[in-house]
Parts: structure tokens; C-alpha cells; sequence
């Protein structure tokens, strides 16, 4: 698989609990070599900020990544986006479809939504 | 004993001591290390049933449509269908032709498979479900060959076998192609990828709670059971 990358933490199984000081945290690979970097997005891809990957980077393995925020409450759109040593980037789900049709489940390293509900609850969302 | 005499008896010696532990080393591949047998001619045969898609490699034996019809009905129809159109949501193995590059397409043997060995391998290692490898050569010719019948691959007079192998032309057979991304999908290594402002506003345009899909407690406990 080309490089993906997903937030395990907030997710349904792990809902947000308090309010302020947060880390959001999630698995990146690629079929193509080495995580290079991981961003992560609060607005369902409109910006992005530099996640922290953390220990050993090694070839088509896992990496885990890290971003810090703080939560004020508001409803977010959370979005990690991977990119590995030979320069891809993890595309967004609409570009992929772009490309490949709507019938690319075997290969889908598309960009996946958290949506996060100002109760702390996680629930998986698609974007448009 | 001069130096250079000493010399060429210690190295005589040390080559002999080669050789014999070399010559040890012969005997002990040729005894396997006393582990395990050599495989008999029929075991290999077992094994060996990887057919190219010439043909190349097929049993021996032989299968009519008509036959097949009957082994069909009693062993595959239950989950195929009568006519390969699926059962319920078992998968359907004939028809689709057309669909590939559809919003739902219908890989069957007739509109997907590339090759006759894909087909004929697959009933051979996996079907009937629940009842795998159970077939003789003959039969699999013959059911194999009233699945060619259902996609109109074959007339209703065909009979299978290693000799009439080429004469089957799968509709999809050149409709494969070599994986492409790193041209069609170039614009995906980018080493500046956007920050600020990549897009407009964002809207939710679907949610997995309304069809239900993320796994709660209740589902989980079910799922260790």
C-alpha cells in the first residue's frame, strides 16, 4: 500500500474526557519505504501542523505519531496525513476517487475524518 | 627433516585432513543428516498441480457441460445459483460481463477471471465449500466446464479436458494492466505539500453511525463469545 496513516486516539473506542490539554495519536506506514512525516489537521484538511513521530522509523513498518492541542470544546474534524522517504503524500479520499473510481476498497490509503462532538464522543465521517 | 621438507609435509597433511573432512561432509548430504524421507514420486504428483494458463501442467481426464450440469445442481447451485446468478449474497459466478468499470461491478468467471487455470484452479483447491478437493479430475473438467457454459463461454455440446484447454477464450483475458500509479498517479509525491488554506469549507457528508458500522461494547462482547 502506498503510505496512510490513521489517529487511533481520539477514535469511538477512545472518546475525548476533558477539555484543555489533549495528544492525539495514530499509526502511520507505506508499502514504499520509510514514514518521513506525519500532519495533522483539527479542520478536516483546510490546515495542517507538523505531528511528532516517535521511536524507531523503519522500512514498510509502523510509526507512532503525535500532536498536542488544546481542546476548547468545539466540534473538530481530525485528519492525519502521512508522507513517506520517496515523497508521497497521502492523498485525500476525493482525490483518490479522482483517479481510481469509487471501487478502490483493496488500496484505500485515502485520508480518513474523526469527527469529534463537543460531548468527547469520536464518530467516523466523510468529508466533502 | 630441512625446513622446507617440514614445510610440505605439514601442508600434505593439512590437504588430507581436507579432504577427509570434506569427503565427511559429502556423506552426511547424502544421508540428509538422517532427517526425514525423500518424497515418492505420487506426493510430489500431490503437489504439483499448478497449471499455466496454456494448459500446461492440467490432469488427465475429461468433462462435458452436460455432466457438469448435474455436479453443478447437486453441489453448487445451493450457495451459485442455478445459473451462476448467487443465492442470496454468495458470489455469483456467471454473467456481469460489462460491469468492470461500473459503480457495481460483478466479477465472475466470465467477466473477470483472465484465465481458464484461475477458474479451474480455484474449484479445484477450494470448492465445493465445506467439501473441498473432493472432486475427481473428471468431474472438475465437468463442472468447470458448465461454469464456461453459464458465462456463454462454451456451446452445451463442449467437453474439457488438457486437448480442448486452448479452444476456451476468457472475455476478460486482456483486461489486466501493469500497475500504473507512479505515472497516474504522480501528482501525489509532492514535497511541499499545502499547510494553510488547502481547501474550502468543510462539510459532513456522511456519518458511520447512520449505517452502522463502528463496533460499540455490545458488538465487541458478541465477537469473543
Amino acid at each position: 500500500m502506498d503510505a496512510k496513516s490513521v489517529i487511533t486516539a481520539p477514535s469511538p473506542q477512545a472518546p475525548v474526557k476533558q477539555k484543555g490539554f489533549n495528544i492525539i495519536s495514530g499509526l502511520a506506514w507505506s508499502g514504499r519505504g520509510k514514514i518521513k512525516r506525519v500532519d495533522v489537521s483539527l479542520d478536516g484538511g483546510r490546515n495542517w501542523r507538523n505531528a511528532r513521530i516517535d521511536g524507531l522509523v523503519l522500512d514498510k513498518a509502523c510509526v507512532r505519531f503525535y500532536f498536542d492541542f488544546e481542546w476548547n470544546g468545539e466540534e473538530l474534524l481530525l485528519q492525519s496525513r502521512a508522507t513517506d522517504d520517496t515523497g508521497y503524500v497521502q492523498p485525500s479520499k476525493d482525490a483518490l476517487r479522482k483517479i481510481r473510481g469509487v471501487n478502490s476498497i483493496y488500496h484505500n490509503n485515502g485520508i480518513q475524518t474523526w469527527a469529534l462532538k463537543r460531548n468527547g464522543e469520536v464518530e467516523n465521517v466523510e468529508v466533502g | 627433516m630441512s625446513r622446507s621438507a617440514r614445510l610440505a609435509l605439514g601442508l600434505a597433511l593439512l590437504l588430507a585432513s581436507a579432504d577427509l573432512v570434506l569427503a565427511q561432509a559429502k556423506k552426511d548430504v547424502a544421508r540428509n543428516y538422517g532427517i526425514g524421507l525423500a518424497a515418492t514420486a505420487e506426493q510430489i504428483a500431490g503437489w504439483d498441480i499448478d497449471i499455466r494458463p496454456d494448459g500446461q501442467g492440467a490432469p488427465s481426464g475429461s468433462g462435458s457441460v452436460k455432466d457438469g450440469e448435474k455436479i453443478y445442481m447437486d453441489k453448487c447451485a445451493a450457495c451459485h445459483g442455478e445459473f451462476g446468478e448467487s443465492a442470496g449474497r454468495w458470489p455469483q459466478v456467471a454473467q456481469g460481463k460489462g460491469t468492470l468499470a461500473s459503480h457495481d461491478p460483478v466479477k465472475t468467471v466470465g467477466s473477470y477471471f483472465p484465465y481458464l487455470s484461475s477458474a479451474f484452479d480455484y474449484i479445484r483447491r477450494a470448492m465445493p465449500f465445506g467439501d473441498a478437493q473432493s472432486l475427481s479430475n473428471d468431474e472438475l473438467y465437468a463442472v468447470t466446464a458448465y461454469v464456461l457454459y453459464l458465462n456463454d463461454i462454451v456451446d452445451d455440446k463442449f467437453v474439457l479436458s488438457k486437448e480442448t484447454w486452448s479452444r476456451v477464450k476468457m472475455p476478460n483475458q486482456y483486461g489486466f494492466f501493469d500497475d500504473d500509479r507512479e505515472t497516474s498517479e504522480k501528482a501525489f509525491w509532492n514535497s511541499n505539500p499545502c499547510m494553510n488554506d488547502c481547501r474550502g469549507p468543510v462539510k459532513i457528508i456522511g456519518r458511520a453511525g447512520a449505517i452502522d458500522v463502528t463496533p460499540d461494547e455490545k458488538t465487541q462482547k458478541r465477537g469473543v463469545e
